[in-house]
Parts: structure tokens; C-alpha cells; sequence
């Protein structure tokens, strides 16, 4: 019998990180960020992705973390999923976060991070021709995902709600 | 290179003594709150990275116990107040005398929170109030929100602001410490986290060069 370790690649925040069979890729307490993975399961390669800001124009400085914000991120999961020999055809995208955490008096617009991170992220994607099967958006508790390449499921975990699979 | 990171070892120095200034009027207002002699200090202030941030109150996916201010003012930005959830039960048995109180349950009793937040509040708006007096410049604190979930997901909502200029967060360590009490101490973490243009002002004010 042959036995494969399984390794389970850290994904932090504004980050994104890339991983194949056996291997899975988890990211832990996201609030108003979105967790995307993007996968070819044929191939068996995947890249996650944790967004925390929907644009980049937001940016005060010119040399940020293009992994922090959506518009500049799923370009380069795409790109480098498509380099490690994922099929474009074969790419399909799975989601969660975009919580809102807050709820506060203001008319600052930070308040719908969340949801603002959530249409970004899924703009991306759909420029990329790539569908969403499946996603666990919105609502204000924090998430932890881990997307198991052996199967294509994504695991979510909250600290009330116990765990459930997308 | 971001503003945060170009902060000198003698910015972070008069941030500290903010702090210490700060945590002295905090333990004031919490002795006569509990009846008892208790003493704050700040032992550091740190620059560190957001995944850092969350190493430091034990990890990503760890349940916290926050207690969130936005702040209002000539300097904008946001506070937080963070305790482990244990030491939130034993600080709210102490407050409020319900030795019963649990932060397991999913029904918490409503006083225990309620004096959660309130010493949140206390704690926050002291150390407030000592960084508004000392660099003159008004803040004013918003009502306090107290959340319990993991760490990266209340955390980050607060460096939403600060995120879009730079990749690091100013942590101001504070260790709540109860004298006449077998209990351990207390170790909570405020983190001050101005809005970018608000630094300037900050620095400023504290006279130190930029």
C-alpha cells in the first residue's frame, strides 16, 4: 500500500498560493475578505486566492500587494494556473466570505466591504469565462475554507455553525 | 516603502508613552469599576504584518473576544480591544459577580456582555482620552461593538482603511494586571490602528521628526 502524505497549503491573508493532488489549500478567518479558488480538476492543480479589497484604485501607495486586491489577484491565479498546466476550459471557481462583520452608523462605504469584494471577485471570474459552482457568501460570521482537490469540495467553518461542504 | 514601516525607534518610543500614559488612566477607571487595585502596562509597541497580527492573538482561526471602536475626530482611525475568550469569562466573573458566566454557551447572559463591552469601553476610551490630551487633537471614540469570532475575521474589517495604504498595523501590547488576586493576569492587546492621513497628524503633534 502506498501512503501519500497530505499536506494542507496555508493561504494567508492577501495571499495566494497554488497546490496539487494530494495537497489542499486552506484559508482561515475570513470577515468582509473573500476566499476564491479557481481549479482544474482533471488536472488535478488548483490556486486560492484571499482578496481583501475589491480594486486597486483604492491604493494609496504604488507599490502594493497585488494579491490584496481582487481586480489585480484573479488575473495572476488565473495566469499562473494556466502556466502550471490547468486547462482554460476546465477552470471552474468555487467562493466564500464577503461577510459582513459590522454593523455600524456610518455612511462609510468600507461597511459593504464585503459585498464589494464579493461583486469583484465574481466580475473577475466571469471576464475569465470561468462559472461558479458553487459559493457561501455574505452574512456576518467568520469563515474558515479548505478546498480538497481529491474531490473538488470546498469545507467551511464557522465557529458556530460546525462545518459544512460546497 | 509605506508609511508604517519608515516609523523610527523614536516614534514608536513616544507611542509608547502614549500608551503608558493612556493604560494609567484605564486601571484608574477600572479599580474604582471593580473595587480593586489594578495596574496596566504596555510593555511594547509593534510594527507587524496582518498575518503577524494574528498570530499574535493566536492565530487566524482562533476565537477572540473584540471589542471594535471606530474613532472620530481631527485623527481618524480604528481601535480594537482584544481578549481570549477565557480571560473574558473571568474578567466579566469579577465585574459582575456571575461566576456562572460562560462565553461557551451559545445564550451568553446578556449582563455579562453588556459588562464586557462596557470595560471595553472604559479601557478604550481612557487610553483615548490620554492620546487626545496629550497631542491635543480631539478624538472621540464611537459606541463600543463587541463581537466573538475568529481573530482574521473581526481583525481585518478594521484594517480596511489602513490596508489600502499600507501592509503592516501598529500594535500597542497591554497586560491588565489585578493586585490582590491569585488569578493570573490579565493580557489583553489594544490595536491602534490610525487611518493613513492620520499618522501625520499624530507624529506631529508628539513633535517627533518624520
Amino acid at each position: 500500500m502506498e501512503i501519500i502524505e497530505k499536506k494542507v497549503i496555508r493561504v494567508g491573508i492577501a495571499d495566494l498560493k497554488f497546490a496539487k493532488d494530494p495537497d489542499n489549500l486552506r484559508t482561515s478567518g475570513l470577515g468582509s475578505c473573500v476566499g476564491v479558488v479557481v481549479y482544474d480538476l482533471g488536472k488535478k492543480i488548483a490556486g486560492m486566492a484571499h482578496v481583501m479589497l475589491p480594486d486597486s484604485s483604492l491604493s494609496k501607495s504604488t507599490d502594493f500587494n497585488q494579491h490584496k486586491y481582487a481586480d489585480t489577484s484573479i488575473p495572476l491565479l488565473v495566469d499562473q494556473l494556466l502556466a502550471c498546466g490547468a486547462r482554460k476550459f476546465a477552470l471552474k471557481a468555487k467562493l466564500a466570505g464577503g461577510a459582513q462583520m459590522f454593523s455600524f452608523n456610518s455612511n462609510n462605504d468600507t461597511l459593504r466591504i464585503g459585498k464589494r469584494n464579493e461583486e469583484a471577485v465574481k466580475q473577475q471570474l466571469q471576464q475569465y469565462g470561468i462559472p461558479i459552482m458553487a459559493e457561501d457568501v455574505g452574512g456576518n460570521k467568520g469563515r474558515t475554507i479548505e478546498f480538497v482537490l481529491e474531490t473538488g469540495m470546498l469545507k467551511i467553518r464557522t465557529v458556530n455553525l460546525g462545518e459544512t461542504e460546497i | 516603502m509605506s508609511f508604517i514601516e519608515s516609523l523610527s525607534e523614536y516614534q514608536l518610543d513616544a507611542l509608547k508613552e502614549v500608551g503608558n500614559i493612556g493604560s494609567g488612566n484605564a486601571a484608574t477607571a477600572l479599580s474604582s469599576l471593580l473595587n480593586r487595585k489594578v495596574d496596566m502596562k504596555v510593555p511594547a509597541v509593534r510594527i507587524v504584518g496582518f498575518d503577524e497580527m494574528m498570530d499574535l492573538v493566536g492565530g487566524p482561526d482562533t476565537l477572540i473576544v473584540s471589542v471594535f471602536l471606530r474613532i472620530e475626530g481631527q485623527a481618524p482611525g480604528n481601535m480594537f480591544f482584544v481578549l481570549a475568550p477565557d480571560e473574558a469569562e473571568s474578567f466579566v466573573q469579577e465585574m459582575t459577580g456571575i461566576k456562572s458566566f460562560s462565553m461557551q454557551e451559545p445564550n451568553m447572559d446578556e449582563i455579562g456582555l453588556s459588562a464586557l463591552q462596557e470595560c471595553g469601553n472604559i479601557l478604550a476610551g481612557s487610553y483615548l482620552s490620554a492620546l487626545s490630551d496629550f497631542i491635543q487633537i480631539l478624538l472621540q471614540p464611537s459606541v463600543p461593538q463587541l463581537h466573538i469570532d475568529m481573530a482574521a475575521a473581526i481583525l481585518t474589517q478594521g484594517l480596511i482603511e489602513l490596508s489600502q495604504a499600507s501592509d503592516y498595523a501598529i500594535i500597542i501590547e497591554t497586560i491588565i494586571n489585578e493586585q490582590d488576586s491569585d488569578s493570573a493576569p490579565i493580557k489583553g492587546h489594544f490595536f491602534l490602528l490610525p487611518d493613513p492621513e492620520s499618522f501625520s497628524k499624530i507624529f506631529e503633534r508628539l513633535g517627533v521628526p518624520e
